[in-house]
């Protein structure tokens, strides 16, 4: 079982092409994606938050008082083009405000005054920016009718019957959490990823150059060779998780988190935490891949049954950031499921519960343990020993 | 020593019988050859007798073991070369050659001792530390057969061991072979090639559609069909000459 173990691992460590790819680019990717993504995305906001706000007007001569307040402001009035449907259609303006002759009439007349803001809600990058004009005629509105109320004399608070605060308990740590919601999928993938290649060539390559069955023939029980062959897989699996990890935390901290006011719980001590929550999983992947790969009859046609099992890590991940709730027992005891939940309280900063941990390395290790031992008989099917006839 | 009795062995359910009660004998210090056309069962038959395939009936022997009760066993008294001779290409004809010895649990320095016999025996100083990519197919030949025989098996099965290599190298075979039996082992291959069997075997079994048409030496071959060539004794006994003549 050793001499599989060992001669897998060189033979695998020969290939120039496979080192690269899983044991440098693989780990490598995530990280990197990641942090260019929340760079980009936090710049974006930032700048968006902060950039001098341009507001085309239509009609600006109907109410004077608005336009010098949103001046006062900071906003900078400029023309609105002719058309303005067809600017924010194309994309040219992101929100027009709009002032009809009506404006001044219902003004007079002390109606509420018509304002249209045309805009295209379904653009996510537009929100910023009318959310900010939402709020300068919401601070403006609110002004006038302060100060009409006091010139009837009524006292203002009258139309302000509560006053709501919110307690912001949220915590550097866990908004930082907030932005780490993609590590665990990235970090499965990686496993998932590290795995492949092994499994591939220790099984269905095994096949293509027809050396499984001289293999076979040697005095070792087939489960022995597949055992050898399946540690290679985990322990190449367990590397790149290592090195995906390590990369993972030397990114983070070249983000520039202290300006989007959070920190990144990702340190060195998270990092292990995540390993010994993943090493289940990495034999999972393993065992998992090895079963497919062994069906395969060639390098390729394990690859195109690969692509499919690449997604089965990303259907929790998935699930989870889109209905994202509290973790509760029940999902510490899924594989791949737990993982994620756990590795997210992690990098909120909440102690680590040990029952879940316990609870999620016993549930995967066991799925794993399993899945190995249904490899551990393929090699009894004679129709996966021999390439043909 | 083997003793295959009534061997069976179908294939897609029943539908294909692969080889049909085939018993034959191959003793120590002879060279027993299988002869049949492609498709004949040979490989079939080989498979078996190395535990690779279960036979649907009948049974095997190989110096008194049966590969049902002891598998493992038989399979240390065994030195296969088989049909596909898959070598890792990314290690060096010695690394292939070392791993097989591991996994044999060979210790380290019975090992390269064996090695350097074999690259002496075999000619192989040339490509031994070269890596298995590009090798001819003599060279992957002689590589799956030293890690075939790393453990000294006493029995030795090869099928179609001459495959593709060129008169020289099949010259230098046989000589190799001969050196096994003269050690005593017994040795069985199987080939398509009549003047292969006439060449080396002490004994030949013909086997035609899954089953032996016939079996001893040449001479009794010759006598039993009452031909005065090989040739002639060989298209009569299998009742056609399909696929034998190279
Ligand atoms: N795994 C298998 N599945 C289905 N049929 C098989 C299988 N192995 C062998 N056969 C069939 O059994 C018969 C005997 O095949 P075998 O490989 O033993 O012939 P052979 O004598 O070695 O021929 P060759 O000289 O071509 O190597 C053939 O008809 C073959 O198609
Ligand atoms: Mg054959």
């Amino acid at each position: 079982m050793m001499a599989v173990y060992i001669k897998e691992l060189l033979d695998n460590f020969r290939d120039r092409r496979v080192i690269i790819n899983t044991l440098i680019l693989g780990p490598l990717m995530g990280p990197v994606i990641f942090a260019v993504m929340i760079s980009f995305m936090t710049r974006q906001a930032t700048e968006r938050m902060e950039a001098p706000l341009e507001l085309p007007v239509v009609g600006a001569e109907h109410a004077p008082n608005l336009i010098s307040f949103l001046e006062r402001q900071g906003v900078i009035i400029t023309e609105a083009p002719d058309d303005p449907e067809a600017a924010v259609r194309q994309e040219v303006e992101e929100v027009i405000l709009r002032l009809g002759p009506d404006f001044a009439e219902a003004w007079e007349a002390g109606h509420p005054a018509p304002v249209e803001l045309i805009a295209d809600l379904s653009l996510r990058y537009s929100g910023t920016t009318i959310a900010r004009v939402r709020g300068y005629l919401g601070a403006w509105s609110g002004q006038v009718s302060q100060l009409r109320l006091q010139l009837r004399g009524v006292h203002p608070d009258l139309t302000r019957p509560i006053n709501v605060q919110v307690t912001d308990l949220s915590t550097p740590e866990s908004r930082g959490g907030m932005v780490l919601a993609f590590l665990p999928y990235f970090i499965l993938i990686t496993v998932f990823m590290g795995s492949m290649h092994m499994a591939i060539d220790t099984t269905a390559g095994e096949r293509e150059r027809k050396s499984l069955e001289p293999l076979l023939i040697n005095p070792l029980p087939r489960w022995q060779i597949m055992a050898g062959k399946l540690g290679a897989t985990t322990s190449f699996a367990l590397m790149t998780l290592a090195l995906g990890l390590v990369a993972f935390v030397i990114a983070m901290s070249y983000l520039p988190v202290e300006d989007m006011d959070m920190a990144l719980n990702l340190d060195l001590r998270v990092a292990a935490w995540a390993f010994l929550l993943c090493a289940p999983a990495a034999l999972m992947a393993a065992a998992l891949l090895t079963i497919l790969a062994a069906f395969a009859k060639s390098f390729r046609e394990a690859q195109s049954y690969m692509g499919l099992v690449i997604l089965v890590p990303m259907i929790p991940s998935f699930w989870i950031l889109i209905d994202p709730t509290r973790t509760v027992t029940w999902m510490t005891m899924v594989p791949l499921l737990s993982q994620n939940v756990l590795i997210l309280d992690l990098v909120r900063g909440e102690p680590m519960n040990l029952a879940w941990v316990g609870l999620s390395l016993a549930t995967t290790g066991l799925a794993a343990l399993v899945l190995a031992a249904i490899a551990g008989t393929l090699y009894n099917r004679p129709n996966l020993i021999f390439t043909s006839g | 020593m083997i003793e295959a009795n009534a061997l069976r062995k179908t294939f897609n359910k029943g539908k294909v019988v692969a080889v049909d009660e085939v018993s034959f004998s191959a003793r120590d210090g002879q060279i027993t050859g299988l002869l049949g056309p492609n498709g004949a069962g040979k490989t079939t038959t080989l498979r078996m007798l190395y535990t690779l395939l279960k036979p649907d009936s009948g049974g095997i022997k190989v110096d008194g073991i049966d590969p049902t009760a002891e598998p493992l066993k038989i399979k240390r008294a065994l030195g296969v070369v088989p049909d596909s001779r898959g070598l890792y290409d990314r290690l060096t004809a010695r690394e292939n050659i070392r791993y097989y010895g591991r996994l044999h649990g060979l210790d380290r320095a019975t090992i390269d001792r064996r090695i350097d016999e074999f690259v002496r025996v075999l000619d192989m100083a040339e490509f031994i530390d070269r890596k298995t990519d590009g090798f001819s197919q003599g060279q992957r030949v002689k590589v799956a057969i030293a890690r075939a025989l790393i453990h000294d098996p006493r029995t030795v099965l090869l099928d179609e061991p001459s495959n593709g290599l060129d008169v020289m190298t099949t010259r230098a075979l046989r000589e190799f072979l001969r050196q096994l039996k003269s050690q005593g082992r017994c040795v069985v291959l199987s080939t398509h090639i009549m003047q292969e069997v006439a060449a080396l075997c002490d004994r030949i079994v013909i086997i035609a559609h899954g089953r032996v048409a016939a079996e001893g030496t040449a001479d009794e071959l010759l006598a039993r069909s009452g031909e005065k060539t090989l040739e002639d004794a060989f298209v009569k006994l299998i009742g056609s000459d399909e696929g034998l003549l190279a």
